[in-house]
């Protein structure tokens, strides 16, 4: 029997895709439909219960890597993991004093923020933050040869912290809306 | 009911014939039944011509049932033994069912689901809805003159995993082969998608009698995807009905509705329902009803009712704007609004999507059955009908799943929204030195307290040896199924010792719960129950023969030939235990090893699958 693909291939490796933090969306999506073209359960209702279940277990999986790949910090967070540094998200969370600096400002100004206006104001600097972070991480990662994993996983720390105070706006913005 | 159809012994039938599939809209006030022929759905009438059967079930005199419009006609002398609207009650205990008090039943609060006591014992939402559901399977029988291969069921997106699974069991008791549930707006969404033809986003909105439903999907490329779902399960067309005959009272000096009585209100609410689909149509009607027995002749406006319900489509509207917010979506992208569900009718509604939007909305299918029609396709297609290339849809959970944790607090495992199947494990860890059990409860909801989410299921892992606190770790894992079905599992990982335990939501029926329905002599249930079991089996039996004869046609290739002997040794034991044992456990014991036997053969395929998949090509095609 051909080996070919396993389940524990890489996200990447399933996905067809090179092994770095920019990659093409469309692509992606592209081959996420293609995948679960060929594996989805609902191609295999009239087979037998094995068949089923494989398809199960491969739609599962493909489903997994696709959300993984989709989000740019999952995305980085599982490229450190793929180089053997773990994220720690839970017991790491020492930041730089200008990052926690910052935050404290975001969190005083949504605070003061009354009008729906301030908040979306307020939302469009942190998202222009956000994207600058992202590029410097593209930069970290895809621009030399020998990438420093563990100031990589810093900075996702520090974007996940973005990330959690973007759905604390999200949700004033819901209460003012 | 058809004749079973008997083939000649050794020849399986032509594995490419047509496969009886159909789709079932299981409603709250009515249901309907659609299938494909001559390549177009259409919903099945009944011998009467009506393709509406009403969500009603009495239970008559001497064990008869009445189903559909007859059970409606014998409601107002037999209330409390005529069963509408059991979709209320589908997976629910009796705190959870709103406005309980002012229906005319005995309710039974039961665990796992509310019952209603009736003269032929006391009934739950999923032996009523299987009655419907045999009803309806009956008639596609009727129509085409063979057994029905299978079903795809719709259930409301907010339904939860309860309201899923009782769903399921409902028709598991009617006799029904469950192809996939799949939600409401999907089906619309399918009935116009391939009915357009037409790639990009769309959403649908779904305003019903009682709830609201809103879901954001794309298609492309032959695959639907469901980007976001969002709604109101408290917010529908009754609504309107109270706010128009509320308004209505107020300009007539009558005080409020529900200062009156229970008989006089639903009067009043009726009228106010018939003056709201009049209004549909023209600008002005006359509204009757009776108060204290003197009768009231009122005039109606539209405009009146629009503004007497105005803040109602200002709710939908807001939450249609939630879930664009929710996809990152801005209204220009969206390519076309779908209409489904009765209320979507008022032009009101029609008038503010298209403000909304800058484009009017797709009102071309009927809004009683668009919901049908799309299940209809789905499951043409998940039964293998339908011509090559045809859709993929790609669903998502509508609401997120968690654990309680520490304080009464929820820890979410699949965030809503992520498409499905899909499963997520997450490591726990103990809380006290030497604790050897855990409580694991499962809930679902976006609330962060555990009191505020719907409690799905409570298990215990026990088994864990003693260790110092935070030492052990617990690997908790959340599965969804392609039916948007959850099963979790826990298990012990330091200590090598497994534990693991699957539970099914507390208020599903188990196994053993609907085996016992069927015993008990259900209507729908052939007169011989194990006859009925060994036909199913051998339906089963001869499933899984063809399906396996087309995997080793299409893939053959991939086996040694000492493997493709032992599958063939293995199908026709199947085949020889469906001819010649007279009972359904030797049968289904074949099936079994027959799909153990193949398990490395479909994985084989499945990664020949996947690989032509990665190279492009069309999997139709190969």
């Amino acid at each position: 029997m051909d080996a070919g693909l396993s389940l524990q291939a890489t996200d990447f490796a399933l996905f067809g895709l090179p092994e770095r933090f920019e990659i093409d969306l469309s692509a992606l999506d592209a081959k996420w439909k293609q995948l679960q073209g060929a594996a989805h359960p609902d191609r295999f209702a009239t087979e037998t219960a094995a068949a089923q279940r494989v398809a199960m277990q491969w739609a599962v999986r493909i489903n997994e890597a696709y959300r993984r790949l989709k989000n740019p910090l999952a995305r980085a967070a599982y490229l450190c993991s793929l180089h053997g540094v773990d994220l720690e998200a839970e017991s790491n969370t020492a930041m730089p004093p200008a990052f926690l600096m910052q935050q404290m400002e975001w969190r005083d100004a949504l605070s003061e923020a009354g009008t729906l206006d301030g908040v979306e104001a307020l939302s469009d600097e942190v998202m222009a933050s956000r994207n600058a972070t992202l590029k410097s991480l593209q930069t970290q990662i895809d621009g030399t040869a020998s990438v420093d994993w563990r100031q990589v996983a810093g900075t996702v720390r520090g974007l996940m912290f973005v990330d959690k105070f973007m759905s604390d706006i999200d949700r004033r913005v819901d209460a003012l809306s | 009911m058809a004749l079973l159809q008997i083939s000649e012994p050794g020849q399986a039938p032509d594995p490419h014939q047509r496969r009886i599939a159909v789709g079932i809209d299981l409603g709250t006030t009515h249901s309907l039944v659609a299938a494909v022929r001559h390549g177009l759905p259409e919903c099945l009438p009944d011998e009467e011509g009506r393709v509406i059967l009403p969500s009603a079930v009495r239970y008559t005199e001497g064990g008869g049932r009445q189903i559909g419009h007859a059970a409606l006609e014998a409601q107002a002398e037999d209330a409390e033994n005529t069963v509408v609207s059991a979709k209320r009650f589908m997976g629910r205990m009796l705190a959870d069912v709103a406005g309980h008090q002012r229906l005319p039943y005995r309710f039974v609060d039961q665990p796992g689901m509310v019952g209603v006591a009736t003269r032929d014992g006391v009934k739950t939402a999923v032996e009523v809805s299987a009655e419907i559901l045999a009803t309806l399977r009956f008639r596609a029988e009727d129509t085409f003159d063979d057994d029905v291969y299978g079903a795809v069921i719709t259930v409301p997106a907010y339904f939860d995993d309860a309201q899923r699974q009782a769903t399921k069991d409902a028709a598991q008791l009617a006799g029904l082969n469950v192809l996939r549930l799949i939600n409401e707006p999907t089906a619309a969404a399918i009935a116009y998608g391939l009915d357009q033809g037409v790639e990009g986003l769309y959403a649908v909105y779904d305003l019903g009698g009682g709830t609201f439903d809103i879901s954001l999907l794309r298609l492309a490329r032959g695959v639907f995807e469901v980007v976001a779902t969002g709604g109101d399960s408290a917010l529908g067309g009754d609504d309107y009905d109270q706010r128009l005959a509320s308004a209505l009272l107020q300009r007539a000096g009558l005080g409020t509705l529900e200062a009156l009585s229970p008989r006089e209100r639903r009067n009043v609410q009726t009228a106010a329902r018939r003056a709201k689909e009049a209004l549909s149509a023209a600008t002005s009607t006359t509204v009757s009803f009776e108060i204290d027995g003197r009768a009231h002749v009122l005039e109606a406006t539209r405009a009146e009712f629009e503004a007497a319900t105005a803040e109602l489509t200002a709710t939908t509207l807001r939450l249609l704007k939630r879930v664009l917010r929710d996809a990152k979506v801005a209204t220009g992208e969206v390519q076309g609004v779908v209409m489904v569900g009765g209320s979507t009718r008022m032009p009101v509604v029609r008038e503010a999507m298209a403000a909304l939007f800058g484009r009017p909305p797709l009102v071309n299918l009927n809004p009683d059955e668009v919901v049908a029609l799309g299940a209809a396709l789905q499951a043409n297609a998940l039964a293998g009908n339908a011509a090559s290339g045809d859709l993929l849809l790609l669903d998502v959970t509508p609401l997120s799943l968690g654990l309680e944790t520490m304080g009464g607090l929820v820890e979410r495992i699949i965030e809503r929204n992520s498409t499905i199947p899909t499963a997520k494990a997450q490591d726990f860890t103990t809380f006290k030195d030497g604790q050897t059990a855990m409580a694991v409860h499962v809930v679902q909801g976006e609330r962060e307290l555990v009191s505020e989410c719907r409690s799905l299921a409570r298990f215990e892992l026990r088994g864990i040896p003693p260790m110092v606190a935070g030492a052990a770790r617990i690997r908790v894992t959340f599965q969804v199924d392609a039916d948007g079905l959850l099963s979790v599992a826990a298990k012990e990982l330091t200590s090598g010792v497994e534990a693991a335990i699957v539970v099914k939501p507390s208020y599903g029926l188990s196994d053993e719960q609907v085996a016992g329905m069927l015993k008990e002599g259900f209507a729908s249930a052939e007169a011989d129950m194990a006859a009925r079991s060994l036909r199913e089996a051998q339906v089963d039996a001869e499933r899984m023969v063809l399906a396996t004869e087309s995997a080793l046609a299409a893939d053959g290739d991939l086996l040694e030939a000492g493997g493709r002997t032992a599958i063939e040794g293995l199908v026709a034991r199947v085949r020889a235990a469906a001819r010649d044992a007279g009972e359904p456990r030797a049968i289904e014991a074949a099936v079994e090893a027959l799909a153990e036997g193949t398990e490395a053969f479909a994985a084989a395929r499945m990664n020949r699958g996947i690989r032509d998949a990665l190279a492009g090509k069309n999997v139709n095609e190969i």
